[in-house]
């Protein structure tokens, strides 16, 4: 078979091949919708990244508070709901259900909605990755933090989650890669993103292949870049004299 | 809330509808995971050969597979398995395919952690026995690893069973699909949404209360 790069230089209009790959006046190239689409792509998922972080440690903490039963069952159900359900279908819940079901949410806009559905879904995972990371500290910690008079929040704040975060740096950094990588789903609500935007080049062009392959290097690059600002993060926050996992040696 | 309407749901409409979506569903998450698990097993005993050769691209597939989305893996595939066998096989064999070709990445590095959680004081024995290493793999090794890591395979399964309803991008006819389809006739999509979820929700919560409990079986104290 033969290739066809130029594909990625075509007028999105005419089908006109642009030089330099970009557009004059009001029309852009496949290559300039693709980045724009990227932009969607790596918005939709910085977004919900934030969400599913504070959503994730606030539940993850509940699920290990002493002396809270009620609280750590609400938090354990909220793990059970968001991790059984598949995904494309909470976002179905989100893009069609809640609206009808609530009327408050038809002025919110699918852009957002699709965001709390990525986001509440890897909220679950990350409290699960929190509430083991809390648990495998020992149990000193937390007396050590008692015996100095903090409150259970100080002991949160200042003992346990410092411990826990770094502990579990590498399951959050492959959470937040998934993350980027479920961001895909958003092309079923016609959300503009890398999926969707390969789905209507390949139908607009016929290139599927050249098309399909400058979307997964956009995605494997994205994914790579995620990864490399986490093991920055990870170098950063170790703390000397305290061997972290992933250097082969286990826990500290 | 008090807009939704579920009367229109009967058997009827559930067993011409979704039937065929579920039977779907549950074939291809038992042939991915059976594939999976043999391509998977493959792939792992690749990579921990020592021989670049083989190891190299057996990374490269797994770590390949893994960096990029399911659905488009399943794009792909649904683009480039016509063009390689010169013929269109329809959204359900392209999905198979997809999901065995898939998976196989993932399960192989379960496999690997499995194989590599065997003390090596069981090769040596294997090796002091006199087998060769396709004997020390097949009737020492494989056994304990398949059986150490059961349950993280079987909650793998549980996630893969999730992930099918990814087939909806190439609009293969599965559990979702045959929700969807139901609630497009009766013009009520957002409640045959709604039942999808829970019908999800109750088949997971299930499958894994009971991975949950043969872990707690077949746990071998050391």
């Amino acid at each position: 078979m033969s290739w066809d790069w130029q594909v990625f230089c075509k007028n999105t209009s005419d089908g006109a091949v642009e030089a330099a790959c970009w557009a004059k006046g009001a029309d852009i190239t496949y290559f300039e919708w693709m980045i724009h689409a990227w932009g969607w792509t790596l918005a939709v998922a910085a977004c919900a990244w934030v969400i599913a972080m504070v959503v994730g440690f606030s539940v993850g903490v509940a699920r290990t508070l002493p002396a809270s039963p009620v609280l750590t069952r609400l938090a354990n159900a909220w793990v059970e709901l968001f991790r059984n359900i598949p995904i494309l279908v909470q976002l179905f819940l989100w893009y069609f259900v809640v609206p009808k079901a609530f009327p408050f949410f038809q002025h919110v806009p699918g852009f957002l909605l699709v965001i709390f559905a990525l986001g509440f879904f890897t909220s679950a995972r990350i409290a699960e990755q929190v509430r083991a990371g809390i648990q495998a500290l020992s149990r000193g910690q937390r007396y050590a933090g008692m015996a100095v008079g903090f409150t259970t929040a100080q002991t949160y704040r200042y003992v346990l989650l410092p411990m826990a975060f770094r502990i579990i740096i590498p399951p959050l950094t492959s959470e937040s890669m998934n993350l980027l990588k479920n961001s895909s789903v958003a092309f079923a609500v016609s959300i503009a993103e890398l999926t969707w935007f390969a789905m209507q080049a390949q139908e607009e062009t016929s290139r599927g292949i050249e098309i399909y392959i400058g979307v997964t290097v956009m995605y494997a690059l994205s994914a790579f870049a995620v990864n490399r600002v986490f093991a920055f993060i990870e170098k950063r926050m170790r703390i000397p004299g305290f061997i972290v996992a992933g250097t082969g040696a286990g826990g500290h | 809330m008090g807009n939704l309407d579920f009367s229109w749901v009967n058997w009827d409409v559930v067993s011409k509808f979704v039937a065929t979506g579920f039977v779907f569903s549950v074939e291809l998450t038992a042939i991915s995971t059976l594939g999976g698990i043999v391509f998977g097993t493959i792939l792992a005993l690749l990579r921990l050969s020592g021989k670049p050769a083989l190891a190299m691209p057996a990374t490269a597939y797994v770590n390949g597979m893994r960096s990029i989305p399911l659905v488009m893996v399943i794009l792909w595939f649904y683009l480039l398995v016509p063009l390689v066998i010169g013929r269109p096989i329809g959204a359900e064999y392209s999905a198979i395919i997809t999901f065995v070709a898939f998976e196989a990445a993932y399960f192989s590095e379960i496999m690997r952690a499995g194989i590599q959680s065997i003390p090596r004081g069981q090769v040596y024995a294997a090796q002091a026995m006199g087998m060769t290493y396709s004997q020390q793999m097949r009737l020492v090794i494989l056994p304990q690893a398949f059986r150490n890591m059961l349950p993280v395979l079987l909650t793998q399964t549980i996630i893969l069973f999730q992930d099918t309803s990814l087939v909806y991008a190439i609009s293969a006819y599965d559990l979702l699909k045959g929700f969807q389809n139901a609630g497009k006739i009766y013009g009520r999509t957002e409640e045959a949404y709604l039942i999808a979820a829970v019908v999800y929700f109750i088949l997971c919560v299930t499958l894994s209360f009971l991975v949950k409990q043969l872990q707690k079986k077949i746990a071998i104290i050391r």
